[in-house]
């Protein structure tokens, strides 16, 4: 008893200070891969590379939208795996950034796209392509009203369970993580909870296999209204690597609808938090900021 | 002549009229194709074979070949320890027939594995009717590996139930648990019959995280698919990706330059540093043991910060290549400074975390005799890893089929023998210590030499065994390629899938509170498992 009394006062406050600080990676963390549009000329190197075609080159034959003279260049960060084929195989556009936070309630925002010019001199780039504005999602037609009623109803206590819709167990370790000393989500007041019945919001990881699809479906329905759904990881959002097959989903929005997706593979534990909070809404502002100042240093430095 | 071409000319003596006798592209495999007149005779040459070279089972693999040669072939993988060789028995199938003799009744490691042949070939072996790895709404005469179907083919669910087996009696109930779990961890389902409190029977259902791995393998190129081997099972994820690379080195007869070699073994033992103290953690928090759960997760967290520090990503994803690894983990002052620091510094909490431990009498009490395998029940059951370590199996790949730079290192290989919690237990803490001194044995060995060596293209239509002894056990990979080079067929042999079957064993008469510390004494992988 005394040595474990010693023990607990001897180790004193282990736990990190986010979100007020946040740990910068360390050099060689892969996060974020950020593609000079401008210097690109849609060679499709980094997408022959890309082990999930997260980043891929499209033209008439794959969208008879796109013109004959044209070549549309897309980079996905909801099925990225941050794996670095991408900027290794071309350092010239392809820069890796520190950039971990990319949680987003927009599927759609998670994906960059631009226009390229085929001309005899090679293609040109032409313009960013604006991701089409989203207007069937609940959450963007209440807009801030929404936002507040959530903040109010989740803002102080929430009660997560976690589904593991069939990931690998990656994200599950970062997941267990937030229990630890260091990532102490209790703090927050978020606690994980052993039933469906008694949480706020599922969490979950993994492509929705086949066989776990009526679970997910049926953990859905049980748990009460209102809820949120956190979508975790590259499988989660699109399948990942896994994609679509006779096993596969391909996504945990093919089941049941996602208020909030956090890319990665899997994401940090700082991630995770940050997507989490960003869900019902108590990630500080002025953090946010910070982040956008971030995204521009990563993209001045490909400039 | 060394004992290995001795094994080969002994075979080729007592079975050269049944079988014909083939080296592998590697050079500890040996390929013995059984004549298709001597088909009836295989449990008893396996069970022969078996019983002549003190071997252990490693894997089945089915293949459809009918592109090749119009048949489907079945491969036994054995291993001969000490003599590092794999004896490969090769049999051929009639696609019309698709029936062979079950080798399960002499080697009974192999039931999972020709159920699951069953499931997914329709090549039926073993007279077990209930399905295994596919769930009751998949339709009958579907069978997903065969090359006529497609990966991404809709399959309509049909109506069907789970075949538990149920146990009747007064008194005698069933409790149903998953596949959604109270903690975070995988889906799976587990059927308990108590009696009272104590557990008289268990049934898993597993492959809920099916995901079609070896399916989506097939026509893709071996450098894309490492990136699916790390996810395979995520807390194995470089073993998992090595395996594989193994392989392909294998087959190719690639050489790995020294210096990856040192490389990749440092990875091996700080995956199974991170996985061994969170399993230490969580085994303490599942007895009530928080303090010493705590300290174990922060040595953890300290073991992932300091991989994500080495290599960008903290479960060592992106390191594996075909060749060597894709960056240096010791290219830095950095680096090797946080290495050696980190290691010291859990180290010494380690020790004295265990000190702690084993000064607690509610720990060992809860620990002690909890969830027996008895070493006679786990050898029959051809269990291997740790789980199989604690049950008195001395089975270890980095010493029986040396891999990586563990020829060169100095190895001690803890064995125990009660086969309870606390030995599993005990086997961890042990390798932890080992592992910190293979490490330190690693120390500035060939840091000037290249990481990875050019790579001509895969040859066509060869094959070859890749394996590792992972932290949970031995993972061990079997890849054929097609007439380009790239995937034809991929097996996938994750430890989990040998010990599954043991847990049963392991829970009967212990009350179902103990249940989560037993399961999580043996951690397996659901994924790994499912594929």
């Amino acid at each position: 008893m005394l040595k474990i009394l010693k023990q607990s006062l001897s180790t004193g406050v282990v736990t990190n200070s986010f979100p007020a600080t946040v740990s910068e990676p360390p050099d060689g963390f892969r996060g974020k891969p950020v593609i000079d549009f401008a210097r690109c000329t849609a060679c499709d190197k980094c997408a022959a590379v890309c082990p999930t075609d997260a980043i891929s080159v499209q033209t008439s034959q794959h969208d008879p939208s796109i013109p004959a003279n044209e070549k549309h260049l897309s980079i996905s960060y909801g099925d990225c795996i941050f794996c670095g084929e991408c900027a290794a195989a071309c350092p010239d556009c392809i820069t890796e950034t520190k950039v971990f936070f990319l949680a987003s309630a927009n599927k759609e925002s998670l994906t960059l796209r631009a226009r390229y010019r085929s001309e005899p001199t090679g293609d040109r780039f032409l313009e960013m392509v604006n991701p089409p504005p989203v207007t069937s999602r609940e959450t963007e037609v209440l807009g801030n009203e929404l936002r507040k009623r959530i903040h109010k109803t989740f803002g102080r206590s929430l009660h997560i369970r976690e589904v593991d819709a069939g990931s690998c167990n990656g994200c599950e370790i970062e997941i267990t993580a937030l229990n630890n000393a260091i990532y102490d989500i209790e703090r927050f007041g978020i606690h994980f909870v052993a039933s469906p019945r008694h949480a706020d919001m599922l969490l979950v990881t993994g492509p929705v296999t086949r066989n776990m699809e009526i679970a997910l479906k049926q953990t859905y329905e049980a748990t009460p209204d209102p809820k949120l759904v956190v979508a975790v990881g590259a499988c989660a959002i699109g399948g990942g690597i896994f994609g679509k097959s006779y096993a596969s989903c391909g996504g945990v929005d093919t089941v049941v609808p996602v208020d909030v997706y956090i890319p990665g593979c899997p994401p940090r534990p700082e991630a995770l938090l940050h997507g989490i909070l960003l869900a019902i809404d108590r990630y500080p502002a002025n953090r946010l900021s910070t982040e956008e100042t971030s995204h521009k240093r990563g993209s001045k430095d490909t400039a | 002549m060394d004992n290995r071409e001795k094994i080969s000319i002994a075979i080729q003596e007592g079975y050269g009229q049944r079988m014909t006798v083939r080296e592998g592209t590697a050079r500890n495999e040996l390929y013995l194709f059984l004549k298709d007149e001597y088909l009836s005779g295989l449990p008893e040459i396996c069970s022969n074979l078996f019983k002549t070279f003190k071997a252990s089972f490693v894997t089945l693999i089915p293949n459809d070949e009918r592109t090749i040669n119009g048949r489907f072939c079945v491969y036994y993988v054995l291993s001969i320890p000490h003599e590092d060789l794999f004896l490969i028995l090769c049999v051929s199938v009639d696609p019309r027939q698709r029936e062979i003799p079950s080798i399960s009744t002499v080697i009974d490691a192999a039931t999972w594995f020709e159920r699951e042949m069953k499931d997914w070939y329709g090549v039926v072996a073993f007279p077990n009717v209930r399905n295994h790895a596919t769930h009751p709404d998949w339709p009958e005469d579907v069978y997903p590996m065969l090359k006529d179907f497609h990966r991404v083919t809709q399959v309509p669910r049909v109506k069907g139930v789970f075949d538990f087996r149920h146990v009747e009696g007064e008194g005698v109930f069933e409790i149903p648990v998953g596949p959604v779990h109270a903690g975070t961890i995988e889906p799976g389902h587990f059927r308990f019959t108590v009696a009272g409190e104590p557990i008289i029977n268990l049934d898993i259902k597993l492959f809920y995280t099916h995901k079609g791995t070896e399916k989506i393998a097939e026509g893709m190129t071996p450098h894309r698919a490492v990136f699916l081997a790390e996810r395979i099972s995520g807390d194995s994820s470089f073993a998992h990706a090595l395996a594989f690379c193994h392989a392909v080195e294998r087959l190719s007869g690639i050489e790995v330059p020294k210096r990856a070699l040192v490389i990749r073994t440092n990875l091996l033992e700080l995956e199974r540093l991170h996985n061994h103290l969170g399993d230490i953690g969580a085994m303490l928090l599942d007895v009530g043991f928080a303090v010493g759960a705590q300290w174990a997760f922060r040595l953890k967290e300290q073991m992932l910060q300091l991989n994500e520090v080495l290599t960008g990503s903290r479960l060592l994803r992106g390191m594996a290549a075909i060749g060597g690894v894709r960056r240096p983990i010791e290219d830095t002052a950095h680096k090797r400074e946080s290495l050696y620091r980190t290691l010291d510094e859990v180290n010494k909490e380690f020790v004295k975390l265990v000190d702690l431990v084993m000064s607690t009498a509610s720990v060992l009490d809860r620990f002690e005799t909890t969830g027996r395998l008895k070493p006679k029940n786990a050898s029959r059951m051809g269990m291997v890893g740790i789980a199989a370590r604690a049950s008195g199996i001395n089975r270890d790949l980095r010493r029986d089929h040396p891999h990586c730079a563990y020829p060169y290192l100095t190895l001690k290989v803890p064995v125990h023998s009660e086969g309870d919690v606390l030995a599993r237990f005990n086997i961890r803490v042990e390798e932890v210590r080992e592992s910190f001194k293979l490490i330190d044995q690693l120390h500035h060995q060939h840091v000037n030499e290249e990481i990875i060596s050019t790579i001509e293209a895969i040859p066509p239509l060869r094959q070859a065994l890749g394996y590792v002894e992972g932290w949970r056990g031995e993972i061990v990979h079997w890849m054929m390629t097609d007439n380009g080079g790239n995937i034809y067929r991929w097996k996938i042999t994750d430890p989990s899938f040998h010990n599954w079957r043991a847990l049963k064993l392991a829970v009967l008469n212990n009350i179902v509170p103990d249940f989560p510390v037993i399961n999580k004494s043996f951690n397996l992988s659901y994924s790994g498992n499912d594929r």
